[in-house]
């Protein structure tokens, strides 16, 4: 099952400049943090903090959904699931 | 010219050039403008302030970009009020409203859209587009027009009429999402990395939140240089009120103004009020929330700068309030009763809060207050249509007038001893 997940900007340096990067048999978003990891080494450290926690300015989204109104990193992936990785940005009105 | 020198990140200090850019690279921490201080202060007294125009670009050389170059549809300096009627309602000796609305797309937003709209222009954009809950939006496809750019704006499919034709008349291309602010945002910073448009407050963000500034250094020189005691804004993202606070606290380190100690206290819709939940849990890790509030223009389940905001409110002994849509309902009936201010919802926030507030000591009632009025009522008609009297309809004679009126004040009796 190949999870689609969205690069923010100041992180394509990471990933080639590759704005989409796919990545297989991830249950969980903690899992897919890490088989981004192997694949793209400092992506993990970039998202997580120094305890594996999500870092406080960091967005996560899955299909839409923001991960903290879901199970954080322990949210379940399903096949074709998108990943969005959005940085916090105060907004405006 | 501007003494802004560097980028800085927030968090872990790691500076980067002046681009368009707004997340460290490393700890994604938002990144914020700092500037030549000793330049500066060598450069900007009271006296060039007071003989600058009379909009926010009197304050140019504490902004990020070039004046002579701006797109300026004359925001700021807008009027600050001795509100009598109102504080004496509410118990506050020396009550003062900064009035808001009365910026040319009438909210605070037009603050921060000519900085940022002058800062995409210097950095070669020819597209502004912006995420919003309608104020924004109108700002951003105002100045647009005015600098002759193209503006894309999103919005949530479920605005007030009054915030989508007020930014449809600019004729910018207006996409309504079907979701909330905060699916808008999301997608908006997904498309700022893929075209190459100035979204005011995504990659133009550091610039345009500068832009807030002004209202905090405005109140001061309005009060004669100096600091109120007490202030109370609106809280959405949580960028405006924090930056109030930096605005003064400029002043004070340009020697413009005396050491701030000014208390900042902050309201929200209890309907989306993450900052107040958080504030009043003692923590500053700030849960989302799904918003459901009458007060669509603070209707940010998902406050990026709540956190700082809850630092801002505890190192000045402030307070977070937040308010019913009823309470907001009739926070913007008694500050036009009293006022004759007609504010948005997010005004009626602010009244209910500063009403909460004073009734519960947190204002006490000699700190000379300052509550910050952000957007004009017309916007919002929805919120407050069905609650006000109907007019009298009357036949064109002295008569008909007379037993309409007499009927109408033996009502309003009825209903007083009801």
């Amino acid at each position: 099952m190949a999870v689609t997940v969205r690069i923010p900007p100041p992180l394509r340096k990471l990933t080639g400049e590759e704005d989409t990067v796919t990545a297989d048999g991830s249950k969980t978003l903690a899992q897919l943090i890490d088989a981004l990891e192997g694949m793209h080494p400092g992506l993990k450290e970039r998202i997580c903090d120094e305890t594996g926690e999500l870092r406080r300015f960091v967005n996560v989204y899955v299909d839409g959904e923001d991960v903290r109104f879901m199970s954080g990193l322990a949210t379940e992936l399903q096949a074709d699931t998108e990943v969005s990785i959005v940085p916090a940005v105060a907004g405006g009105r | 010219m501007s003494f802004a020198s560097a980028l800085r990140c927030r968090e872990c200090k790691r500076e980067y050039p002046l681009e368009p850019t707004y997340v460290c690279e490393f700890c994604f921490g938002p990144l914020e403008v700092v500037y030549d201080h000793d330049g500066m202060r060598e450069a900007v007294s009271r006296e060039s302030i007071e003989r600058g125009p009379t909009s926010m670009w009197r304050y140019a050389g504490l902004l990020p970009c070039d004046a002579d170059n701006a797109v300026d549809i004359q925001a700021g300096f807008t009027p600050l009020i001795k509100a009598d009627r109102l504080g004496k309602e509410l118990g506050i000796d020396e009550l003062y409203l900064k009035n808001d609305c009365a910026n040319p797309t009438w909210s605070f937003k037009d603050r921060v859209v000519t900085v940022a709209a002058t800062k995409a222009r210097e950095f070669g954009f020819e597209t502004l587009a912006c995420a919003s809950t309608g104020n924004l939006a109108n700002s951003v496809a105002a100045h647009a027009a005015s600098a002759g750019l193209d503006a894309i704006v999103f919005i949530p499919s479920d605005l007030e009429q009054g915030k989508i034709v007020g930014s449809a008349i600019y004729n910018p291309t207006l996409v309504a999402v079907n979701g909330n602010y905060d699916d808008v945002n999301r997608l908006c910073s997904e498309l700022a990395g893929k075209y190459p448009w100035a979204f005011v407050n995504v990659n133009m963000r550091p610039y345009y939140a500068e832009g807030s500034k002004t209202l905090g250094y405005e109140v001061a020189e309005q009060l004669g240089w100096r600091a109120p005691d007490h202030c109370v804004a609106p809280m959405a993202s949580g960028s405006l009120y924090v930056k109030i606070h930096k605005g003064l606290q400029e002043l004070a380190s340009l020697g413009l103004i005396d050491n701030v100690h000014t208390r900042m206290s902050g309201a929200q819709a209890l309907g989306c009020s993450p900052i107040v939940t958080a504030f009043e849990e003692g923590t500053k890790n700030v849960l989302p929330v799904r918003p459901s509030t009458i007060a669509k223009s603070l209707a940010i389940g998902n406050p990026a700068d709540g956190f700082y905001a809850l630092g801002v409110m505890e190192e000045t002994n402030g307070h977070a309030v937040s308010a019913t849509d009823d309470e907001i309902i009739e926070g913007m009936k008694l500050l036009a009763r009293t006022e004759g201010i007609f504010a948005e919802t997010a005004g009626g926030v602010v009244v209910a809060g500063l009403k909460k507030l004073a009734a519960a000591g947190g204002i006490r009632r000699d700190e000379l207050t300052v509550a910050f009025i952000t957007g004009a009522g017309l916007k919002t008609q929805e919120a407050v249509k069905d609650t006000l009297e109907p007019p009298l309809q009357v036949e064109p004679n002295i008569t008909a007038f007379e037993e309409a009126l007499g009927e109408r004040r033996l009502a309003g009796v009825q209903t007083a001893n009801a």
